[in-house]
């Protein structure tokens, strides 16, 4: 299938910061393709490059046929942009919203006003359309955010880490209105620092940190290249400090890794059900107490932890 | 051109959807212009200025013909309604009536004015310096004003006289036919005839005529009024520019321009926005005070070209302020500032003739200036050739501006291709 965004060596500099390096990759049409990496690690920056917000220092992308750099009005009307931010008037109702945002992409009268209800329907906000956006909850603005993305009937969607922030119902809703979206035929460029979200919608995923991309295919792909280790994960209580423990578990035999997050100890290994006991011992040396354990199969978190050292949400 | 219209429509309603802003746009000016005619009885009063019987103390010291010629002035029938003047014999009495607040102010006209004007019959002034003092009551700085306004009014008219006797003597010399005793004769005579003309002279445009000819009187309201309606025009107008700012830090601006719209057309919509918000202030100001206050203010057509006007200058302004802004917050801060300033180097508050030349010179950088020139001129019963200076002012003010702007916009990146 041709790619419907082809991305090659892209790189955009502030000053002296490098906030993307140089990254390649395609979205091909109908697919859903994420980048997934910690926050800060250049994908906002990605997407804004190739939705025309800002030139690239250097690179190029091609959507839809058309260069970023070259043909950027021709680029915006192939695609929708939902960003990460909450882009919305809130002395304005959604349906003033969505009116105002359908108009700047070029649709006007019965055809717009068709659109809206159909938009409206989608992400279910018919029935609170008149209401101001500054009474909303913040899944409801989520979605409005989301559905202006949509008015265009765009061939390709990027969205950028839509469900921050907001109620688990509200993202599981997000989550299937995005597959359902890409079973309609719209090809997604999603990013997330969430791990089970790429992996929940995703055909193939990119692995970015540090404007660099680290790791790119299907989930099979790169889950392969952890495939002889797994993940071992130690609760600890949240007054505990587990930085003494993290440091002597990766002094253990067979320990790759060990990383941690909030009070969640991650540790890669070849063989969690062997260091159970010794992390155990470990953890009561060091006067820490474990509360529960997790051995969890190679995932995307390990991959990235694989990779980087580092978790996800570090 | 539509998608300008899209924005700037978007911006009007988002504005007047604020309280805040409408409380600052149109419900301060209209308080403080009401408060402004309850101070001044406008309310009370059944003549048209709302002021009356305005108390001046002069010493006539003179013997000459300008002398009575003032003091005629001040107790003219014209201005009998305004005025009430009282004639002291000494000038330490007239200080006195000042100081016991009995007097808005003193006028002690010396002795020996006229005559350092006027020629003599050899045809020369006495060529001393002779002052007419002028002594403010600091507790009646709206009274002495206007008291002041007369007498510069009256001065002016001497001055004039002055000048074109000496032109007609020098005129009538370099023919030749003018012997020393006849332009002797001649400069007495002059100097009479002028000095009974400065007397029938109007003193001042407290009493004006429309183009029909039909008399119109001062209205203090018709100078607060576009005062105050220009001073909140910059709160609007800077307000505007704050929202490029806001919604550039709250993403709407990036969406903006990730859609299939050019960065001329966001930033014209916006500054269209800013300046059809202005123009409906002024007209929803203009319109309120002319059917709740009956002021007249004059020529509907210049009414509205002036609106247009100091709309456009004010935006210009608008725009300038947030472009050497990096928050909403610094516009908000610097255009409160700014209205302050250009509402008091404006006239807003008082009439700018009574402060030093530079102060009102520097006055003109402001819409206020020139707007309240126009808007009490067509209230006065200017037409509208009298004010197309204001309105060429505020034009050329606009442009500049909206120009200075538009770079600096795109140079800070504020707005991108």
């Amino acid at each position: 299938m041709a790619p419907i965004l082809e991305v090659r060596d892209l790189v955009k500099k502030y000053d002296d910061f490098t906030a993307v390096n140089g990254i390649s990759f395609s979205v091909d049409e109908g697919e859903i393709f994420s980048l997934l990496g910690p926050n800060g690690a250049g994908k906002t920056t990605t997407i804004s490059v190739i939705s025309t917000l800002f030139p690239p220092t250097s690179g190029d992308a091609s959507v839809c046929g058309h260069s970023v750099t070259k043909d950027p009005m021709a680029v915006k009307r192939c695609i929708g942009v939902v960003p990460q931010e909450l882009a919305l008037y809130e002395d304005l109702t959604a349906l003033e919203n969505l009116h105002f945002w359908g108009q700047m992409y070029g649709l006007s009268g019965k055809p717009l006003a068709d659109r809206i209800a159909e938009v409206l329907e989608q992400i279910g906000l018919a029935d609170k359309a008149k209401q101001r956006i500054k009474t909303y909850s913040g899944g409801m603005k989520r979605r409005v955010n989301i559905g202006i993305g949509l008015l265009h009937k765009p061939k390709l969607l990027f969205m950028d880490e839509p469900t921050v922030g907001i109620d688990p119902q509200s993202r599981r809703a997000i989550l299937d209105s995005v597959k359902e979206l890409n079973r309609q035929g719209m090809s997604i460029l999603y990013t997330t620092h969430y791990m089970e979200e790429a992996q929940e919608l995703s055909d193939r995923v990119g692995i970015i940190d540090h404007g660099e991309l680290i790791a790119l295919g299907t989930q099979e792909e790169l889950t392969r290249q952890v495939n002889e280790t797994d993940t071992l994960v130690l609760h600890i209580a949240e007054n505990e400090d587990p930085q003494p423990l993290v440091n002597r578990l990766q002094t253990l035999d067979g320990v790759s890794r060990a990383s941690v997050i909030d009070h969640e100890i991650s540790i890669i290994t070849r063989s969690a059900q062997e260091l159970i006991a010794p992390a155990v011992q470990t953890a009561e040396a060091v006067g820490i107490k474990i509360y529960s354990v997790d051995i969890r199969e190679p995932n995307l978190e390990a991959v990235f932890l694989h990779l980087t050292g580092r978790a996800l949400r570090d | 051109m539509k998608k300008l219209f899209i924005i700037a429509l978007k911006d009007m309603k988002l504005i007047f959807r604020d309280p805040t802003a409408l409380i600052m746009m149109l419900l301060a000016p209209f308080l403080i212009t009401l408060g402004m005619g309850l101070i001044t009885g406008r309310f009370s009063a059944n003549t048209n200025s709302g002021i009356s019987n305005i108390p001046v103390a002069i010493v006539n010291q003179d013997e000459g013909e300008l002398g009575k010629a003032l003091e005629a002035v001040f107790s003219s029938d014209e201005l009998a309604d305004l005025l009430e003047p009282t004639f002291a014999a000494t000038p330490a009495e007239a200080r006195q009536l000042v100081e016991a607040d009995q007097a808005s102010a003193a006028i002690i006209i010396p002795q020996g004015f006229s005559a350092s004007i006027i020629p003599d019959e050899r045809g020369s002034t006495s060529g001393e310096t002779v002052q007419i003092s002028f002594i403010a009551n600091s507790n009646s700085p709206t009274y002495s004003g206007i008291l002041r306004s007369i007498l510069d009014a009256f001065l002016t008219q001497v001055e004039v006289g002055r000048i074109g006797a000496e032109v007609t003597l020098s005129q009538v010399a370099q023919t030749g036919k003018l012997t020393p005793e006849l332009a002797a004769q001649l400069g007495a005579v002059l100097g009479t005839q002028f000095g009974q003309q400065s007397a029938q002279a109007q003193p001042i445009q407290l009493e004006n005529t429309t183009a029909s000819g039909a008399a119109v009187k001062f209205d203090l309201l018709m100078y607060f009024a576009p005062g105050m309606a220009l001073m909140f025009l910059m709160f609007t107008v800077s307000n505007g520019g704050r929202t490029l700012l806001l919604e550039n830090r709250t993403g709407t601006l990036p969406r903006m321009m990730q859609t299939p719209t050019t960065s001329a057309q966001i930033l014209g919509g916006k500054l269209l926005g800013i300046f059809l918000t202005a123009i409906a202030q002024l007209a929803i100001l203009i319109g309120s005070t002319t059917l709740l206050f009956r002021l007249d203010w004059g020529e509907p057509l210049g009414v509205i070209l002036l609106i247009l006007a100091a709309a456009f200058a004010a935006s210009g302004w608008g725009s300038f302020i947030a472009t050497f802004s990096k928050t909403p917050a610094q516009v908000a801060n610097l255009g409160s500032v700014i209205m302050l300033f250009f509402g008091l180097l404006g006239g807003s508050f008082f009439d700018m003739s009574q402060l030093p030349e530079w102060v009102s010179t520097l006055g003109k950088i402001t819409p206020n200036a020139w707007g309240l020139q126009g808007f009490t001129t067509l209230a006065g019963g200017g037409t509208l050739r009298n004010i197309s200076e204001p309105l060429l002012a505020l034009l050329i003010m606009g442009i500049i501006l909206f120009a200075l702007a538009s770079i600096w916009m795109r140079r800070r990146g504020l707005v991108r291709k």
